[in-house]
């Protein structure tokens, strides 16, 4: 009887809500293409990192103050009195990080596979809006802890709206709510942190993945998987999401926990790039700190800032930096989406672009030396060169043909015994030991010198050729 | 405002000269040894809670974390009249302190994280004396310090000599004139046990995170395993 009454309830809901309709549309029945590679967990790990911080983002705003006297020691509250706090507050703290580590990945997936372009520009444009959102989130989360670092990186980044023309004074006023950072601008700021963008960033998240399972996933091969079905409406290099991709996404949950695990235990500081040495000073606004760097996740942007030497063209460049990523889908001209059909000039634009966005990040930890900034420059060049440049060499280049259906690598696991069997050799008859338990072939096995050679160059000419 | 920033992005762009190019000596940092966890809490109350508070710790978890009863916390280690739940808190009144040392003594919570431990074993250790300095010792670590040296008495008076090595570079040498009440080798032991209080003080939590971080790593590893076994299990008519 009981069970009936279970069922009875059920029933009742589901004639009501549209719950099966939605779990088979973006799970069951959401076919993915069956040829995701590593580049394709970091989707559903920025979503896994996006609970986290909000539900240690909840514990923490249980015992935090958003004051100017009391923000400061609230956290070290939460350090040491607050049960299990240290844990939360690392989580948090590491999570942000961490946050930032697997969307640029994520996006560097979009560069890889040309997952921006048509159908998804509209994917890859909430997408962008996510992580402007993002970067607001991280900015004002930063000043919440109230160290001199919070503080004097908060004002150096607010000051830049001064440099506007005609409105920038008032403009930064507004924004801070007093002349200089203070209780006004912390409260606000928390208010934002707390309410405003989490939920725009919950909203987009939700767009982003409505627009996606609208259009499909896009896979390294970069072909529709839609264009060949099977009788019955599948497509035939689709596998649902659910339970394929779940299961898969769950190995990937278990090493990125792995690796964050390390972190928030062993290495929460991270040698002062997640949490700097200068932000357990409390703020002060009468002392400015020696050296003030932005938080690692925005050096690069902040090293454009500092490469142009007039201040509000510095400005406009660093908020360039970002436009000019919306407008990708439409800078891109090749008529291949994935890196794997591309011609050479993108593969090596690509990595320059790589290198380039590397040395700003580093570059913009540093004290702006003279040399320094020249790099700076060199680097800026190059970053803005990747997108600006990108509607000629796309164009120009000569692709590769496109297959029509999905083509499969072979996995590392699978290729492993042959590569094995390849650099290792049987040497026979060493009977030097007696005993019968080493007369297994296990123990006669040698490397093979002549296999490793081949091997390596093996691995040296297809790098050499996967440029091209 | 727009000369604010200038001023912001200039102390950026220079901001590094003003940082010493001193090479810093190695603290030994163990915080699984209560004994120098307990010797440096005396000597943090004895010659530095004076006028540094650390209000970020209670007497208790002291007591607590480096294994020493309540009781003898209060008799031994803090100052009289002290209550087991306190913070420790430097009864020097702000006012006064400004008075007298034109800045008021920082709370040192977090100094072993702000400045690290190495940098404060070698502070410590680096006054000399300095006529010129209104407070006639100077350190070589921390040019123009506001502290005096507070372990003098300890350490006796140290002298700078300017010193060239062998490939002519120019440094100064800390020789011991008179010597403290401590030998060099005694000193060492004291300002390093101070050291390890200051670093343990700046995250009590650390051995406790740090043991923590096996179980969570092992357990983690087995979800792993798991997962991986599931998923190839799924995946195995997947070509």
């Amino acid at each position: 009887m009981k069970r009936n009454r279970v069922t009875e309830c059920n029933d009742w809901f589901l004639e009501r809500f549209p719950l099966t309709k939605l779990w088979n549309e973006h799970m069951a029945h959401y076919y993915a293409p069956k040829n995701f590679n590593f580049w394709y967990f970091f989707g559903s790990l920025a979503l896994l990192v996006l609970v986290n911080q909000i539900l240690t983002g909840i514990f923490l705003t249980m015992n935090y103050k958003p004051d100017a006297k009391l923000a400061f020691d609230s956290v070290e509250y939460i350090m040491r009195d607050v049960n299990w706090g240290w844990l939360i507050r690392y989580m948090h703290s590491t999570g942000s990080s961490a946050f930032f580590i697997v969307v640029y990945l994520h996006m560097f997936r979009g560069l890889l596979y040309g997952s921006f372009k048509h159908p998804r520009e509209l994917v890859w444009i909430f997408g962008m809006l996510l992580f402007v959102a993002l970067m607001a989130e991280a900015f004002m989360g930063y000043l919440l802890p109230w160290g001199q670092m919070s503080y004097w990186g908060a004002q150096v980044i607010i000051s830049l709206f001064s440099a506007i023309p005609v409105i920038g004074d008032d403009l930064s006023l507004w924004l801070r709510g007093d002349y200089v950072v203070s209780d006004a601008t912390l409260n606000r700021f928390f208010a934002f942190h707390v309410i405003a963008v989490p939920l725009a960033l919950v909203m987009l998240v939700f767009l982003h993945i409505v627009a996606l399972h609208e259009v499909g996933s896009n896979n390294p091969d970069g072909i529709e998987i839609k264009d060949s079905k099977d009788p019955w409406g599948h497509p035939v290099d689709g596998i649902p999401f659910h339970p394929y991709y779940t299961v898969k996404d769950l190995v990937g949950v278990g090493v990125f926990m792995l690796f964050f695990a390390t972190v928030i235990f062993y290495i929460p500081e991270m040698g002062g790039y997640f949490l700097e040495p200068a932000n357990f000073i409390p703020a002060d606004p009468m002392k400015t700190p020696e050296h003030i760097a932005p938080v690692w996740y925005f050096t690069p942007f902040y090293a454009i800032l500092r490469a142009i030497p007039d201040k509000f063209a510095g400005v406009i460049g660093m908020g360039g930096a970002i436009v000019v990523l919306f407008l990708l889908p439409w800078l891109d001209r090749s008529p291949v989406k994935s890196i794997r059909y591309r011609g050479g000039i993108y593969k090596k634009a690509l990595m320059l672009f790589v290198i380039s966005f590397i040395a700003l990040g580093y570059l913009g930890t540093q004290p702006a030396t003279p040399t320094a900034t020249i790099v700076a420059r060199f680097f800026t060049a190059i970053y803005f060169g990747f997108f600006l440049l990108m509607p000629l060499y796309t164009r120009w280049e000569k692709t590769k043909p496109v297959p029509k259906r999905l083509t499969t690598i072979h996995s590392l696991e699978e290729q492993l015994p042959a590569l094995i069997e390849e650099i290792t050799q049987i040497k026979q008859g060493s009977t030097e030991i007696g005993h019968a338990a080493f007369k297994s072939s296990f123990f006669a096995i040698r490397p093979n010198p002549k296999g490793i050679r081949n091997l390596i160059s093996r691995l040296a000419k297809n790098a050499k050729g996967s440029l091209d | 405002m727009k000369n604010l920033i200038a001023l912001l992005l200039l102390s950026l762009s220079f901001g590094v000269v003003a940082s010493e190019s001193i090479e810093l000596q190695k603290a030994n940092i163990d915080l699984s040894n209560n004994a120098s966890l307990q010797r440096g809490a005396k000597h943090f109350v004895t010659y530095c809670l004076g006028c540094h508070s650390i209000k970020h710790i209670r007497y208790l978890r002291i007591a607590l974390d480096i294994d020493v009863d309540p009781k003898k916390v209060l008799k031994d280690i803090a100052p009289e009249g002290a209550n087991i739940y306190d913070q420790m808190h430097s009864a020097m009144n702000a006012h006064d302190a400004e008075k007298w040392f034109g800045t008021q003594p920082p709370d040192l919570s977090l100094i072993a994280r702000s400045r690290g431990a190495d940098w404060l074993y070698s502070y410590l250790k680096s006054y000399y004396i300095d006529p010129k300095s209104p407070r006639g010792v100077n350190n070589l670590i921390f040019e123009d310090t506001a502290m005096p040296n507070p372990l003098w008495q300890l350490q006796g008076e140290q002298h700078a000599e300017p010193r060239k090595n062998i490939w002519g570079h120019e440094y100064t040498n800390l020789v011991l004139k008179e010597p403290g009440t401590l030998s060099e080798g005694e000193f060492e032991i004291f300002v390093n046990d101070l050291v390890n209080f200051l670093v343990y003080v700046g995250e009590p939590v650390q051995l406790e995170r740090q043991r923590l971080g096996k179980y969570v790593l092992f357990f983690i590893l087995m979800f792993l395993v798991l997962a991986y076994l599931l998923k190839k299990e799924y995946w195995k008519n997947i070509h």
